[in-house]
């Protein structure tokens, strides 16, 4: 799948490059912060483990031997971006120094095996493994599919490259002139080796990597655990709990009258608020609202008086909104207390 | 056969290593490539190659490979080893690919087999020669620049295409591990090799396979955690620098002329 130079036109080429160009600039971008870290030395490092493993002769079911691209274990370990570029870079040494894939189809080799293949094999493994625990066989599976996804999809792209060769460039006796077969041809002859063998050497050393990692290195992973699971399925009962909650607060109209203890002056002020004060007490309301209460009642005007905004009419969604307001502005006070704490708390713990 | 897929790998990692080895010695040889300044022949070399790419005509291709030729010869290169390592080997992948558009290319019939008539078409053989005489001349012109350039070099002359100095250093850095890791997988094997007797079955060859990649990715990760460490020791603080020692001379204006009158001269006439 490593085209050499010469297979492809020049304008291909160079459109292969422009495709790839935007990827890798992203993908320095978002590394760049941490490439001065430990990343530095995990991308080539990585690269040269990609590099080593691709002259793995990996034994296949049927008799025959297969090679591994790596980028199935690159993607899971590294995320999309860096795995594009730790593949890219293995790609580029390969090309520079071994003669394995061309100079001039380099752009076009790292589009379809880094860059497409590092996201179908990420989207791939992400997908397959959703909510799966770190234990979970379905894990392996994800990694297995990612790896075969990534490269099947690499070899399609490169095939499309083969196959638009003849349409496009051809001299006016109808030869053509880089790489000769049509669409039909390329496609089923490039797919052919890849869905066989190559995808599942692709698939073997994947899923034989990934368990080997969880095994020795889940850290690496970064695999949510069982434990860290149920803890999330219990957050989020919790959660739901509260939105039930908060489409219950409406509940509250349905209770008459004043709740104890909550009465404004103006209840002291009618005979129904009197009657009801009364009745909530078992004893005789005051004749007018006490001094103490009259003098301080009035020091603070709540923005949303009675659980309703006034521009809002329907009292059913003015609690609706005041719990939704009440119950975020909660979460925003607890968040930024964690953030400001956060660092004392990290500075004990070491 | 369990020690076959073993021996098959032990044979690949060896072979690599000897590639790195003689690249190495054969661009320290007193050759003409190798008095060029890197940039230079960079520059100059995939110039040439773009110019083998866009030419329609066989003819001009021919006299890329040509110079090709001339420019080993004068740069102290086995013609011999590069036609085992390079001419043959792209040769040999080439026609597999080509042989089947001599028939299936649709075209006039320039020729018919005796055996069951089946018809080489015209357009089919000019298609196969055109890729077979294409390939070989980008890959002898790009062998060239490996094979005359010390690898370092190589990689600084890379910024003059504008590739940033993060990418250079990552270059370098995965470049000397993979020469490293090829070794330990080497050893790897090697001692499985000499200790394995009897014969393994498909599952458990796979198994030993794959859990050699593992060993050799846990390496790998120790490996890279020691050298950040050792990077900091050493005070690396997040900025990369290169050093540019070169400097262009006489015989490397000369070069960028020829270069550059080869390539117009090779575009012009390929069209």
């Amino acid at each position: 799948m490593h085209i050499p130079d010469g297979y492809l036109s020049p304008s291909t080429c160079a459109v292969m490059y422009a495709a790839s160009s935007p990827c890798w600039w992203t993908a320095l971008r978002r590394t760049r912060r941490k490439l001065f870290g430990r990343t530095l030395p995990l991308l080539s490092l990585f690269a040269a483990f990609s590099f080593v493993t691709m002259m793995f002769n990996l034994p296949l079911p049927g008799g025959t031997t297969g090679h591994a691209v790596g980028v199935g274990i690159a993607a899971v370990v590294l995320g999309p971006w860096a795995s594009l570029l730790a593949i890219s870079l293995a790609l580029t040494i390969q090309a520079l120094f071994f003669g394995d894939g061309g100079i001039t189809t380099l752009g076009a080799n790292c589009f379809n095996m880094a860059i497409a293949g590092s996201f179908a094999a990420w989207g791939i493994y992400k997908l397959v493994s959703w909510g799966a625990a770190a234990e979970s066989r379905r894990r392996v599976v994800a990694a297995a599919l990612a790896g075969y996804g990534a490269i099947n999809l690499s070899a399609l792209l490169a095939a499309i490259e083969f196959g638009i060769q003849p349409i496009l460039f051809h001299d006016a006796s109808g030869t053509p002139l880089y790489a000769p077969y049509p669409l039909r041809i390329a496609i089923p002859a490039m797919m052919a080796g890849h869905l066989t063998i190559a995808g599942a050497a692709e698939a073997l050393m994947s899923a034989g990597l990934f368990s080997y990692l969880r095994r020795n290195d889940p850290a690496l992973l970064g695999i949510p655990s069982s434990t860290t699971l149920e803890r999330r399925k219990a957050a989020s009962g919790l959660w739901g709990a509260l939105a039930a909650v908060m489409l219950l607060t409406p509940l509250g109209i349905l209770a008459s009258g004043a709740a104890w203890g909550e009465w404004a002056p103006k209840d002291f002020a009618d005979v129904a608020g009197r009657a009801q004060i009364a009745a909530a007490s078992r004893s005789a309301a005051p004749v007018a609202a006490p001094n103490g209460l009259a003098r301080m009642a009035n020091l603070w005007t709540a923005p949303m008086p009675d659980y309703a905004p006034h521009f809002v009419k329907s009292a059913a969604f003015g609690y609706l909104l005041s719990a939704m307001f009440g119950v975020g502005l909660i979460l925003a006070v607890a968040w930024l207390a964690q953030r400001v704490m956060q660092p004392t708390i990290k500075r004990r713990e070491t | 056969m369990s020690a076959g897929v073993v021996s098959k790998t032990v044979r690949g990692f060896t072979e690599a290593l000897a590639q790195t080895l003689m690249s190495e010695d054969s661009a320290h040889e007193l050759g003409l490539l190798q008095s060029l300044d890197p940039r230079v022949k960079l520059v100059g070399l995939l110039a040439m190659v773009v110019a083998a790419a866009l030419s329609r005509k066989l003819m001009v291709m021919g006299a890329l490979f040509g110079m090709g030729i001339v420019l080993a010869l004068v740069s102290r290169l086995s013609l011999v080893s590069l036609a085992k390592r390079v001419w043959l080997v792209a040769f040999g992948f080439t026609f597999m690919i080509a042989a089947p558009a001599l028939f299936l290319t649709p075209g006039t019939v320039a020729y018919r087999l005796p055996l069951g008539g089946i018809a080489i078409t015209a357009q089919g053989l000019r298609t196969a020669l055109l890729l077979i005489v294409r390939v070989e001349t980008a890959v002898t012109l790009s062998t060239l620049l490996v094979l005359t350039t010390p690898w370092m070099h190589l990689l600084k002359a890379l910024r003059t295409l504008l590739v940033p100095v993060e990418v250079i250093m990552l270059l370098a850095m995965t470049h000397r591990y993979v020469v490293l890791l090829s070794e330990t997988a080497n050893a790897m094997f090697e001692s499985r090799q000499s200790r394995m007797v009897g014969q393994l079955n498909g599952h458990e060859q796979r198994r030993m396979m794959v859990n050699t990649g593992g060993v050799l990715l846990s390496k790998t990760l120790d490996l890279g955690n020691q050298v950040f460490m050792a990077m900091q020791a050493r005070g690396f603080r997040g900025e990369v620098r290169l050093l540019h020692e070169f400097r262009l001379r006489a015989r490397d204006y000369l070069a960028i002329s020829g270069f550059a009158v080869t390539v117009a001269v090779a575009v012009v006439a390929g069209r």
